[in-house]
């Protein structure tokens, strides 16, 4: 089956990002395939660069990282959810003069119709929120 | 006007009053895009979310945006079929005359139906 994630929630702040992130492992193990992550209000905090849990806490961010790498899963976060938060790619931090970059890839700032265009395409779009 | 048997690509379920968080702005957001990428999309106002469609509201005293000129302009990206849910207004003391739109009130049947007859539910 064909699914999509829709991430709402902060890491951390929430259990959400955890079991998206589990989930997501578990279908493709299961053999199924994962068009995309869409992270939206809180959950863009998932694309953070600078975070950095205690080293005893599983790394969400860098746990989307990888799974987006190695399954070649598309990590797509709303700009717009992404600005007002302090979430910013080089291309972004340059555009609002800003020092330092807070995204980067395979996490990619991109607009609300993907997630229409995901969810549409998709056999199922999952949820994640607090 | 779509016909009230006709269901759309994309329901919207808005759950939260205006200013408290930014979940109705973001949520109407998605809803507009959606329209704007010529997506049919409904539009149901659950619980809280009911009172996003009370009329006289200004923007948030803390400076937040509001969403009553978001939700004006939703006739202009034909968005026209609105769902409220109908407990909603009972338990808040509403009625259709206090509404800045034309909300058509929905029974737990009707909303189990309208969540089965969209392909894409997106819950905010």
């Amino acid at each position: 089956m064909r699914y999509a994630i829709l991430l709402l929630a902060a890491p951390y702040s929430h259990q959400a990002s955890h079991s998206a992130l589990r989930f997501a492992r578990a279908l493709l193990a299961r053999g199924h395939t994962l068009e995309g992550v869409f992270f939206y209000h809180e959950g863009v905090h998932n694309a953070a660069r600078l975070a950095a849990p205690p080293q005893d806490e599983p790394h969400l961010v860098d746990g989307w990282a990888a799974l987006g790498e190695a399954h070649g899963v598309p990590l797509q976060v709303c700009i717009a959810a992404a600005l007002r938060r302090g979430l910013l790619d080089e291309r972004e931090a340059r555009r609002h003069g800003k020092q330092g970059a807070s995204v980067e890839a395979p996490f990619e700032l991109t607009g609300l119709g993907q997630l229409v265009d995901l969810g549409l395409r998709c056999d199922r779009l999952i949820t994640f929120g607090p | 006007m779509h016909d009230e048997t006709h269901h759309g690509d994309l329901l919207v379920i808005l759950r939260h009053a205006p200013h408290g968080s930014s979940w109705l702005r973001e949520g109407l957001d998605a809803a507009l895009v959606a329209a704007a990428f010529e997506r049919r999309v409904t539009l149901l106002f659950l619980g809280e979310g009911a009172l996003a469609l009370l009329e006289g509201q200004g923007v948030g005293p803390m400076g937040q945006k509001g969403t009553a000129p978001t939700l004006a302009m939703l006739e202009m990206y034909d968005i026209d079929r609105l769902l409220v849910e109908e407990r909603a207004l009972r338990d808040y003391g509403l009625d259709a005359s206090m509404l800045l739109l034309p909300a058509r009130p929905v029974g737990a049947t009707e909303m189990a139906e309208e969540l089965a007859a969209h392909s894409l539910v997106l819950n905010f």
